[in-house]
Parts: C-alpha cells; sequence; structure tokens
C-alpha cells in the first residue's frame, strides 16, 4: 500500500464513503469504502453478484446508493444537477460488462457518439475522424471502423467498448470484467494498454476483474470485495499471501 | 379471499401503471422544449417510422374502402339511394373508420417496435451508456420517436383515408359506373371542416398515445430477454385500448362543439 504520510488530500480522484445499496430485502452493498489515488490501478475482486457492477454505477450515478457519500475529483456526485453531472461524467471513461454498443449505429458512430457532446475538449485542428481512427488503432481494430456491433465477435465488440471508452481521454477508467470473454493473447494486450494509457496520460482505473493473471500484472493496489464491505485492501503480494481463508479462495488456482 | 388479495394487487399495479405513464408524459414535455434538440435524429426518425408502416397503411386502407362499399351497398339499394354512396362511404373514411385502423396498425407495427427496441436497448445497457456519454436518453431516444409518431400518423392517416376512398370508387366504377370526377366530385361536396378537422386532431393525440406507451413500456423494460418480449406486447396492447379511449372522448367533445 502507497505508504500514508504521502497521501495528501490533493491526491485522491476517487473516494467511496460508507455506501450502502439494497434491491428490497437484498442487501448488496453494506458499508463499502473505497479510495482511488492520482495514477493507481485499482483492483476489484469479488464473487459474482457480490455487486461490484452495482458499486461502480453507483459511482457514476447510474444507480442511486441508499447511502453514503461518493466523491469524484472532490465532487460529491450525488448532490451535483444534471449538467454539472455531465460535464464530470465525460471525465469518467465507463466500460461496460457487456460492453453496451449502440447495436443500430456502425462502429464509426459508436465512436462518434461521446463526441457529441463533447467536442469542446479538444481543439479545433483534430477532427472526430482522426480521433476514432486512433482510438481503434490503440486497441487494434481499425479495419472494423463501418461494420455494425453485430458483425463483430465478442471479444471485437469489448475492444470496441474500450476505444469508445477511451476516446474522450477519461482522467478515471471504470473497467467493468475488461477481460471476460477474451482469449489469453487478446487479453494480455488488452491489459498492456491499459497500463500503457495510465502511463502516457496519469490515468487512474478501477479494474473489476475475475482474472488472477490480469490483477497481478496490472494492480497497483487491490480491494477485495466481500458480504458488501471492501473486506480488504493492499497490495497483489499482501493479499496473496494472507492466510484469512475468505481470501486465499480468491488466490489458489 | 385469494381473488381479493389478487384483484387488489392487480387494481395497485394497473394504479401504479397510470401514475407512472403519466409522469413519463409530462417529463415528455418537460424535455420537448429543452436544449439541444436532436433534429437530426427527428429526422431519422420521421423517415423509419413512416417508411415501416406507409405501405401496411395502404393496404389496410384500401381493403376497408373496398369491403365497406361492397358491404353497404345492397342496403342503400333497397332503400334506392346508391347515388348517397359516395358521401356515406368518405364521411364514415374520414371521420372514423381511416384514423382509427390507420392508428391500430401503427400501434401494432411502431408500437411495437419502439417497445422492443428501447427495451432491448434497456437490457443491454446502451441506454446507460448514453446517459454517461453526457447525452440524454430521454431526450434522444424518447422525445424523438414520440414526436416523430406524432407528426407521421397525421400524413399516414390522410393518405390511407385516399386510398380507401380510391378503394371505394374501384367498386363504385365498375358495378355503378360511377366516373372518378363525378366519384371524387360527391366525395368533396360531402367532406366538411368539421369533419376533417376533429378527426385530423384526434390522430395527433392517437400518434402521442402510441408513442408515449411504445417508449414508456421499453424505457423502464425488466430485464432478460423476455422483459423484452413483454415490453413489445403491452406497449400493443395498452396503446390500442387507449386509442379507443381518446377516439370515445375526442368523439364526445366533437358531438358539443361541432353540433354534428
Ligand atoms: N437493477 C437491479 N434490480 C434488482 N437487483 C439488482 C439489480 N442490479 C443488480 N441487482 C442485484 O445486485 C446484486 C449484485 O449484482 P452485480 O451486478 O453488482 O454483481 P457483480 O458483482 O457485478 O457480479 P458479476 O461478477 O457476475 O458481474 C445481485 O444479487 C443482483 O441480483
Ligand atoms: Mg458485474
Amino acid at each position: 500500500m502507497i505508504p500514508k504520510t504521502h497521501i495528501t488530500q490533493k491526491d485522491i480522484v476517487l473516494q467511496i464513503k460508507d455506501l450502502q445499496k439494497s434491491f428490497g430485502d437484498n442487501h448488496v452493498l453494506n458499508g463499502f469504502n473505497l479510495t482511488l489515488y492520482q495514477g493507481e490501478n485499482l483492483v476489484i475482486m469479488g464473487k459474482s453478484g457480490s455487486g461490484k457492477s452495482v458499486m461502480i454505477k453507483c459511482l457514476v450515478g447510474l444507480m442511486e446508493a441508499d447511502s453514503g457519500s461518493i466523491s469524484v475529483m472532490h465532487k460529491d456526485i450525488t448532490k451535483l444537477n444534471q449538467s454539472a453531472l455531465d460535464i464530470l461524467r465525460a471525465d469518467i471513461g465507463f466500460l461496460f460488462q457487456g460492453s453496451a454498443l449502440y447495436d443500430s449505429m456502425t462502429v464509426r458512430e459508436n465512436l462518434e457518439f461521446p463526441l457529441r457532446r463533447h467536442s469542446k475538449r479538444f481543439n479545433k485542428n483534430t477532427t472526430t475522424d482522426t480521433l476514432v481512427i486512433e482510438a481503434l488503432q490503440s486497441v487494434g481494430l481499425e479495419s472494423a471502423i463501418d461494420l455494425m456491433p453485430s458483425e463483430l465477435s465478442g471479444g471485437m465488440k469489448k475492444r470496441v467498448a474500450i476505444a469508445r471508452t477511451l476516446i474522450l481521454k477519461p482522467k478515471i477508467i471504470l473497467y467493468d470484467e475488461p477481460t471476460s470473454g477474451l482469449d489469453p493473447i487478446t487479453a494480455k494486450e488488452i491489459i498492456l494498454l491499459m497500463k500503457k494509457l495510465q502511463k502516457q496520460y496519469g490515468t487512474s482505473s478501477l479494474i473489476i476483474t475475475h482474472d488472477v493473471d490480469c490483477a497481478r500484472v496490472i494492480s497497483d493496489r487491490m480491494l477485495l470485495l466481500i458480504d458488501g464491505k471492501d473486506y480488504a485492501v493492499g497490495t497483489f503480494l499482501e493479499l496473496s499471501k494472507n492466510e484469512d481463508p475468505k481470501i486465499k479462495a480468491f488466490f489458489k488456482n | 379471499m385469494a381473488w381479493y388479495g389478487r384483484l387488489k394487487t392487480r387494481k395497485d399495479a394497473f394504479l401504479i401503471e397510470i401514475g407512472e405513464l403519466s409522469f413519463f408524459t409530462f417529463r415528455f414535455f418537460k424535455d420537448l422544449f429543452k436544449y439541444p434538440f436532436e433534429f437530426k435524429e427527428l429526422a431519422r426518425q420521421c423517415y423509419i417510422l413512416g417508411n415501416r408502416s406507409l405501405v401496411l397503411v395502404c393496404i389496410t386502407g384500401f381493403i376497408i374502402g373496398l369491403v365497406l362499399t361492397l358491404q353497404t351497398r345492397p342496403t342503400l339499394m333497397e332503400f334506392g339511394a346508391v347515388s348517397w354512396m359516395p358521401s356515406m362511404v368518405s364521411i364514415s373514411i374520414v371521420r372514423e373508420i381511416g384514423p382509427i385502423i390507420t392508428a391500430l396498425v401503427c400501434a401494432g407495427r411502431i408500437g411495437s417496435g419502439i417497445g422492443a427496441e428501447l427495451g432491448s436497448m434497456r437490457v443491454t445497457e446502451q441506454i446507460d451508456a448514453m446517459e454517461v456519454s453526457g447525452t440524454n436518453p430521454f431526450k434522444y431516444l424518447v422525445v424523438t420517436r414520440v414526436l416523430a409518431i406524432t407528426l407521421m400518423l397525421p400524413l399516414l392517416v390522410i393518405i390511407g383515408d385516399a386510398v380507401a376512398l380510391f378503394g371505394s370508387f374501384i367498386v363504385e366504377n365498375t358495378k355503378g359506373n360511377v366516373s372518378f370526377t363525378l366519384y371524387f366530385n360527391q366525395v368533396f361536396d360531402a367532406i366538411e371542416f368539421g369533419d376533417l378537422m376533429p378527426a385530423t386532431i384526434k390522430t395527433f393525440f392517437f400518434g402521442l398515445a402510441i408513442g408515449l406507451v411504445g417508449c414508456y413500456k421499453g424505457y423502464y423494460c425488466k430485464k432478460g430477454t423476455a422483459g423484452v418480449g413483454a415490453a413489445a406486447n403491452s406497449a400493443v396492447v395498452v396503446a390500442s385500448l387507449l386509442l379507443f379511449v381518446i377516439d370515445f372522448i375526442a368523439v364526445f367533445i366533437t358531438d358539443i362543439f361541432f353540433d354534428l
């Protein structure tokens, strides 16, 4: 873990405190805490159905938390109005678990869609076309530019979705299972791409994954979501050596 | 008293749905005048929705005109009033049959299409993706579609009316040797402002109802593919039912103001 003494308030880009979320009697999140520091990759692991997707949806305001505070770049997102929220969201990239490509649009139109509202982020000389091609090149899919999502394989969809997430050059990226459904080679490429982005732009990322290899390569710190709480936080090495059976279950192969 | 409990939950669900639909309608009118206006998407939707139902509207219109004339002919003949045929058919088509049949066809074709489309976008999180990319999905998806069908339905009804009258003319022409000019002269003599105006206003509300119900069902679609099917299905059922309610109210009001 990053030593406590070096952390100033400024370094924190994202913070969740005591988050609660229930669906009827199903208490999914029960006092969940999380802190993401500038420029780090925080990997979140948890069993299927433990509420990882629910948690990051609360982070961008797609779901309303029952209680708790969520601050993104020092702004409490639960208290923002719609236009302020939209501006803040441009700085947050969100990769959906199921890719969520717009299936009535081509790959090009999919990538252009986030630019509709946020073209001001780029200087006038960069055309949408160059941005789209650049983003597709970074995931190695320039050739698919005029295809429809229905013509893509699952892995290609995922890569297009990643390109769409990256196109606004967000400061924080939330990846919901970026490598699930990919072959090991492509998964490795995606992981390297995520690392490259972090270096190049200093992005901070939250990465939800079930893939232990991915976690080892990419994580600066890890967080285990168990029983709706941030059960354990630490580096990969620390957690993999932990003797707690609940933690051990994640690392044994 | 299990049946009573069932009835009660059904009644509650029904009332909740009415409340939600009213709120949805309110939100539509609120977002309608809010910047930014999605003109390009609106034009695209107008084209898609019109294109999707034009052929169907023409076929049903033509057959209705044909059948209506064939069916009423013997009765009118009995009274020696066949010459009244064009006026009678045109009034019933323009006032009632044209709008309601066209609207029902569109509820089946467009309402279910919208319900399924938005439903699957909801289920696959495309609506959420729009939301996080800074585009208001309600404006982009719902407002454009509801507006498109509200604008297109009156046009489709006018086309449907025309085709139905043409179908009726064909019967008159073959059975009674009535010429094209004579037939349509009589038609335009018979139709008055008091027939056309309320009927056209009514179709705007028909369009609004089909669009709102279809979008509402899709937008709040339950998870899973079964949810998409249910959204499409109930969009048609509820919209069709609503059409008749609106029709009843419209005729009631017209009766007062235009003194039929
Ligand atoms: N919209 C919703 N309505 C009701 N319950 C929900 C909803 N979304 C999620 N849940 C419930 O919340 C719990 C957590 O779901 P979530 O999707 O966050 O799991 P997850 O940790 O992302 O799992 P996975 O690894 O399989 O993606 C589940 O029990 C699910 O049933
Ligand atoms: Mg999930």
